[in-house]
């Protein structure tokens, strides 16, 4: 524990650092070492039987670690489940993404409700002047035509009433479709595209919709374990009519092989839950000769002001 | 009504430094506005360093306690498709500002007021935090000092032990400038508590 604590701290230490400077600090800090999980493990699996004293270097965190963890939180998970608990985001304490150790609150969360007035159940807005048409289509912020599978990304923004979330701010990230992303801290070997930066945003229509053209972005390496690597995706922050709306998430393609090696994806509890990250391939939304298509509805939680007027 | 279910979160990652941050994303006071204050501060994990890839939103009422907001905190130029910025003159409440290297922040921004149907509520800002690790944004609030009665009386302050309570108000560093350090996580064993963080019903 000492030792994987260690490890840790330098981990941090070095993201903060200058050195880190041109290096993705998941990508670029030592490997992890396994951490026991509360409940004690069979002896054979005992890893620490093979772990040199601390004075070497720990042996490094294997997938296979990695998946023993996961797979024991699944199981604890499916038991509340089964005992009637609603999970449906992950726990910001989940071990198998060792960065979330030292970035996650001990205390619970202190609970504010019953105030319709109160600042969080409004938030801000978006227009016209805060998006240019061309930055749903990250295929054509360049002079020439990225590389990659061009896929059209579309679906709605929604409630938890069902109601559309209209004229709110998308935004995206991604990586191309190497697998690389556009950001100095990403020194994975694989090419830079100079025709993607991977960046687009857009407002939602009357209806909730959203709309982007891009490229199906590659799987790419970090840094979590040895030979961790991330299943395609990209990332989408949304704003709802409140701002206890807040979303930031990752939208995943369907079928990917890394989505059971992922603990990202697997810090979601629920298997049901992590299914809503995956887009559905939409064949009548492929362009003949063009592009791909896929579609993610996305449903925003929390309270806003509207909920509780109509709710009093 | 059956309610949807939610769409589950995901961390911000390391890689929305690109996407997400925008020039003058912290000046959300109106340029040259005299009564204009500066929240500064550091985000820290629970070994005591700083974060350097933390991201914050701040949301506010605007300065007649309307909860409205306005657009054009990201104004882009139709011409080149970069960032103009805020015009300078329009309050659009919302202010977005990643960590620098050493895990710090700075926000200029009106003093917050509290909603015009609530006047006599204790005033704050409304803040989500995100970062690379975190796998689901944290909410907190930064109160102001000077309010002391309002704070006194505010529900969620006046809940909290008097150290917890601390960590949601801002120190006075000198006239008009605050800090307001952010702690993800209590240190082991460390000098400092732990920030309040919220969960909204």
């Amino acid at each position: 524990m000492t030792s994987s604590f260690q490890a840790l701290g330098q981990h941090a230490d070095r993201a903060a650092s200058s050195e880190a400077l041109g290096q993705h600090a998941d990508r670029s800090a030592s490997f992890q070492t396994p951490v026991q999980p509360a409940a004690a493990r069979p002896p054979s699996a005992q890893p620490s039987a093979a772990v040199p004293s601390p004075v070497t270097a720990p042996a490094p965190l294997t997938q296979a670690d990695i998946d023993r963890e996961m797979a024991e939180l699944h199981a604890a998970a499916q038991q509340r489940i089964s005992a009637g608990a609603v999970l449906h985001h992950p726990p910001r304490d989940y071990a198998p993404y060792r960065s979330s150790l030292l970035r996650h609150p001990r205390q619970p969360l202190v609970a504010v409700g019953g105030d319709p007035d109160a600042v969080e159940l409004h938030g801000p807005v978006f227009g016209v002047t805060d998006v240019t048409a061309l930055d749903a289509d990250l295929t054509r912020q360049h002079l020439g035509e990225p590389l990659g599978e061009r896929i059209t990304v579309s679906g709605r923004v929604l409630d938890r009433d069902g109601r559309p979330v209209r004229g709110q701010l998308v935004e995206i990230w991604q990586a191309n479709a190497s697998g690389r992303y556009a950001h100095q801290r990403d020194q994975h070997p694989a090419p830079l595209d100079p025709n993607f930066t991977g960046v687009g945003r857009c407002l939602t229509d009357d209806e909730g919709r959203y709309h982007f053209t891009t490229i199906k972005p590659g799987a790419y390496p970090w840094r979590n374990h040895l030979n961790a690597w991330r299943p395609a995706h990209i990332h989408f922050s949304l704003f709802g009519t409140a701002f206890t709306q807040r979303l930031v998430t990752q939208m995943y393609f369907p079928n990917d092989p890394l989505f059971r090696h992922d603990p990202i994806f697997n810090s979601i509890p629920d298997d049901r839950a992590r299914q809503r990250l995956i887009a559905d391939y939409q064949h009548d939304l492929s362009s003949p000769e063009w592009s791909l298509g896929y579609t993610w509805d996305i449903v925003l939680d929390g309270p806003s002001a509207t909920w509780i007027e109509e709710g009093r | 009504m059956t309610e949807l279910a939610p769409t589950p979160s995901q961390t911000v990652g390391p890689f929305y430094g690109y996407a997400l941050p925008f020039p003058g994303g912290g000046e959300l006071a109106p340029v040259g506005h005299p009564d204009a204050i500066t929240v500064r501060g550091t985000v820290y994990d629970g070994a005591g360093a700083p974060i350097p890839d933390a991201l914050l939103e701040f949301w506010q009422a605007g300065p007649d306690g309307s909860l409205t907001g306005a657009p054009g905190s990201l104004r882009r130029d139709p011409v080149t498709g970069a960032v103009l910025g805020r015009t300078g003159v329009d309050f659009t409440g919302f202010a977005r500002v990643a960590t620098d290297a050493d895990g710090g922040y700075v926000l200029r921004t009106l003093p917050p007021v509290p909603p015009a149907s609530r006047p006599d509520a204790a005033p704050h800002l409304a803040v989500c935090v995100f970062a690379r690790g975190l796998l689901h944004h944290l909410y907190t609030r930064v109160y102001l000092p000077e309010h002391a009665e309002a704070n006194a009386a505010d529900p969620l302050l006046a809940q909290l032990p008097p150290a917890r309570r601390a960590t949601l108000v801002a120190q006075p560093e000198r006239p008009g400038v605050y800090r307001f350090d952010i702690r993800l996580q209590a240190a082991e064993g460390g000098p400092h508590e732990e920030t309040v963080f919220l969960e909204f019903r």
